[in-house]
């Protein structure tokens, strides 16, 4: 296990070198100026050409490829371009709102589906196991911006329970507040994650009820709940458990509809923007970050799935070692 | 972890606040600041939310546009109009406690000057020849050529404490509220400032909260998280807001216009009946309404309402098929011509874009519509000229001068009307200015040298509960502190 996990960080640590040495070629190539998210109408050829020397973006870009490898060797991801502020104060404070909102909205839909996909296994032709896997359906065709805007119209301008939109100004030192302003966007994303994990669930739910080692266990005399605790989940986990990763993963980024239509301050609008104004080193650091959140997620993964089932730690001690 | 530091220590409310220190009002706005420099970049956002709030200048603009004295209590203008001398209002202090004085005034109009700014005003305050400061409350300003406007674009320089280290990133403004914190992509908290020097403002705190979507913002005001929203974009958007005991909607000047600019350089728009004959066959009125409603206007020239030399030119090139395919006829293009027109993605370019695209089929013209990002449009358009005709809002207010540069974007070269234009800043009477850039104005509707679609109408939203705001938008920024809040 050990020879293992240091393989693992090696490569973490390669993949992470690789991308961002291919992100700052690519942002170089990609037509675009930072220059122009600062200048308007009236700005003249000599004012852009000094925003230019400003912001250091004239330099050869090997020139800004050297200044940047010494600035992370300090671990200093620089300054925004527009902004003018630290990349890692801004990556920092958007995470307030990113890390809460995706492990939040992971775990709800997880209590969501996991129950869901194993209910629907075990009722399968009955009227409420279809009715159940319709949902699931139907919550996978429905776009994640319509949810969002249907529970605020109901939840925040009808009933008036939950804000709009917004995340307080006073950050987490209002507890209370920023809790409440997550609620409905954590349940917009659990709802539709949940749809697909359900599916993935309940696929797996059916391998395992149709396995014969479920059958032997009933056959010796366990009840099904008792059968499907002991052998039924763990097994049921080995093939769901990569999902999940990737599910998570993509709700890391992929929440910036939901930041949107919420009007949050997470790490996905800040990229959008970013992208936009080519501002290099906020793309830069956010997409290093996500890089490396991607990769360590994909590693816990491949990690639990060892730990769930034992036939892969085999196989893999018995070539490494 | 140091972010929420910061942000426990902004929330505490400012000592000293008067009767209404409870007043905490709540702007919405789709413009967050880029940073808090409009010298450097800090764009619209930054007019919007601290112009007047948390930074003053020399001289004030009021609603109705007209000037008035703010930091500066005096001035005096030499004979030859060469020699400006301000005397400094006494007993204004910065946010940060110490006083302001000529350096501080010296070093505010030098930023802006200095070879690295990138204030638009750079441009309009190039006459500068020098800034001294022979005492603590006199400056003395030296111009090579007599301008005019001067004094108006003094008002958009902000007086900026001289030992503030990066304007970008913090303020040390001597306005009537200072910044308490601003949490990038969602709020700008200021609080009101207890050493100012004028009427106390009524509320004692305001956010600026910033959304990225219409409808979020729509949905703010809606449920009470905002009391009023700056600017709204979209007609479609005032629906749920006709409840006329919760929401009050005002609709004041603005100095957005909507143009389909010409490249003046090239073949065919390089011959005014070819632009002529362009403007006459797309029907303003009609584009205005399918955008608008009923609200906004066709004024026919780059000069709106809010600037004094306005007349409405809208009957000059007024719309007339016939007179378009004569036109294009007499130009030597019978059978009218294929062109590009670069569109900007965002809204509303795309749909006008639509709309011109089927109006000049009418006389024979294939339009080809190219959507392009803002980014690319500033690149290619606006700094190398490379383009055919294009569709842009232009937001500045006394902008009819950029007509007589032959080195903006659209190449128009006129001499005369250069030299009117020219003539105009130097003017010695504000009568005489105004005289000369009508004229100059109707040179350049006669050549037809854009076409000017419309003029956005500037639409506020707010609870009921809120009194006190602007309806007119002057230059973007939007005044908070006389706003009550019930």
């Amino acid at each position: 296990m050990a020879a293992y996990l240091v393989r693992r960080a090696i490569l973490l640590a390669l993949s992470l070198a690789v991308s961002s040495v291919a992100l700052f070629v690519l942002l170089r190539v990609l037509p675009g100026d930072p220059a122009n998210a600062l200048l308007d109408m009236g700005a003249t050829p000599a004012q852009a050409a000094a925003a230019r020397h400003e912001l250091g973006t004239d330099l050869p870009p090997a020139q800004q490829f050297g200044g940047w490898l010494r600035d992370l060797a300090r671990l200093d991801l620089g300054r925004s371009l527009v902004s003018s502020l630290p990349v890692a104060s801004e990556i920092a404070g958007r995470l307030h709102v990113t890390v809460p909102l995706t492990v939040l909205a992971f775990l709800l839909a997880v209590l969501i589906a996991v129950p869901t996909g194993f209910l629907v296994a075990l009722r399968r032709g009955t009227w409420y196991g279809t009715l159940l896997a319709g949902v699931s359906q139907l919550g996978l065709a429905v776009p994640v911006f319509w949810v969002g805007m249907l529970l605020v119209t109901v939840f925040a301008l009808r009933l008036r329970w939950l804000p709009a939109g917004g995340f307080p100004a006073e950050d987490w030192a209002a507890p209370a507040a920023a809790l409440t302003s997550l609620l409905l966007p954590v349940v917009t994303i659990a709802l539709v994650m949940s749809a697909s994990l359900t599916r993935y669930v309940h696929s797996a739910a059916l391998d395992v009820l149709d396995s014969d080692y479920l059958r032997t266990a009933r056959a010796l005399g366990a009840p099904l709940r008792a059968a499907l605790l002991r052998h039924g989940l763990r097994n049921a986990a080995a093939p769901v458990v990569p999902i999940l990763a990737i599910e998570l993963a993509s709700t890391f980024l992929g929440a910036v509809v939901v930041e949107n239509v919420f009007a949050l301050p997470g790490l996905g609008s800040m990229l959008v923007r970013a992208f936009a104004q080519h501002d290099y080193p906020v793309i830069q650091g956010v997409l290093t970050l996500s890089t490396a959140a991607v990769l360590t997620i994909g590693f816990v993964a491949d990690t639990a799935q060892r730990l769930i089932d034992p036939r892969l730690r085999r196989t893999a001690t018995g070539t490494s070692a | 972890m140091s972010v929420v530091m910061l942000s426990v220590a902004a929330c505490v409310s400012s000592p000293g606040g008067g009767a209404s220190a409870s007043c905490a009002l709540s702007v919405g706005s789709l413009y967050e600041p880029q940073n808090l420099d409009n010298a450097g970049g800090g764009g619209q956002g930054a007019a919007e939310a601290l112009a007047g709030n948390v930074y003053e200048a020399l001289f004030r603009l009021t609603e109705a546009g007209a000037v008035e004295k703010s930091l500066a209590s005096e001035y005096t203008v030499s004979p030859d109009g060469l020699t400006y001398t301000f005397a400094l209002r006494q007993g204004v202090r910065f946010h940060s406690g110490t006083p302001m004085t000529s350096a501080d005034v010296r070093h505010s109009l030098r930023r802006i000057l200095a070879g690295t700014s990138t204030s638009s005003r750079k441009n309009s305050l190039d006459m500068i020849k020098s800034v001294d400061a022979p005492d603590d409350h006199t400056v003395v300003v030296r111009l090579s050529s007599r301008s005019i406007s001067l004094i108006y674009n003094l008002s958009q320089v902000w007086i900026v404490n001289h030992t503030l280290a990066d304007p970008k990133t913090a303020e040390d403004g001597t306005g009537p509220y200072r910044l308490a914190s601003w949490k990038r992509g969602a709020t700008l908290t200021m609080e009101r400032f207890g050493g100012y020097w004028g009427a106390s403002p009524k509320c004692g705190q305001v956010t600026f909260r910033y959304y990225t979507e219409a409808a979020a913002l729509n949905n703010a005001l809606l449920s009470g998280a905002v009391d009023v929203v700056t600017s709204v974009q979209s007609p479609d958007a005032l629906a749920p807001f006709s409840d006329t005991s919760a929401f009050r909607i005002t609709e004041g000047t603005s100095t957005t216009k909507l143009l389909l600019a010409f490249n003046c350089r090239r073949a065919p728009f390089d011959k005014p009946l070819v632009r002529r004959a362009v403007s006459a066959a797309i029907d303003d009125a009609k584009l205005l309404r399918s955008i608008w409603g009923d609200r906004g206007m066709v004024i026919g020239s780059m000069v709106p309402p809010a600037d004094p030399w306005y007349e409405d030119l809208s009957g000059k090139n007024a719309y007339d098929v016939e007179a378009a395919k004569r036109m294009l006829a007499e130009a030597g293009y019978p059978g009218g011509f294929p062109m590009t027109l670069d569109t900007p993605q965002y809204d509303p370019h795309p749909t006008i874009a639509e709309f011109v695209k089927s109006e000049l089929a009418k006389v024979g013209i294939t339009v080809t519509i190219n959507i392009i990002s803002a980014d690319e449009w500033y690149s290619r358009i606006f700094q190398h000229h490379d383009f055919a005709a294009t569709l842009q809002e232009h937001v500045n207010d006394r902008d009819i001068r950029y007509y007589g540069d032959p080195g903006f974007y659209w190449g128009y070269d006129n001499p005369e009307v250069s030299d009117l234009i020219r003539r105009s800043e130097s003017a010695k009477t504000t009568r005489e200015q105004t005289e000369l850039l009508r004229r100059a104005n109707h040179e350049i509707v006669e050549d037809a040298a854009s076409d000017w679609l419309y003029l956005n109408p500037q639409i506020v939203v707010a609870s009921a509960r809120v009194t006190g705001y602007a309806a007119n938008a002057v230059q973007a920024q939007f005044p908070v502190y006389g706003i009550d809040k019930r």
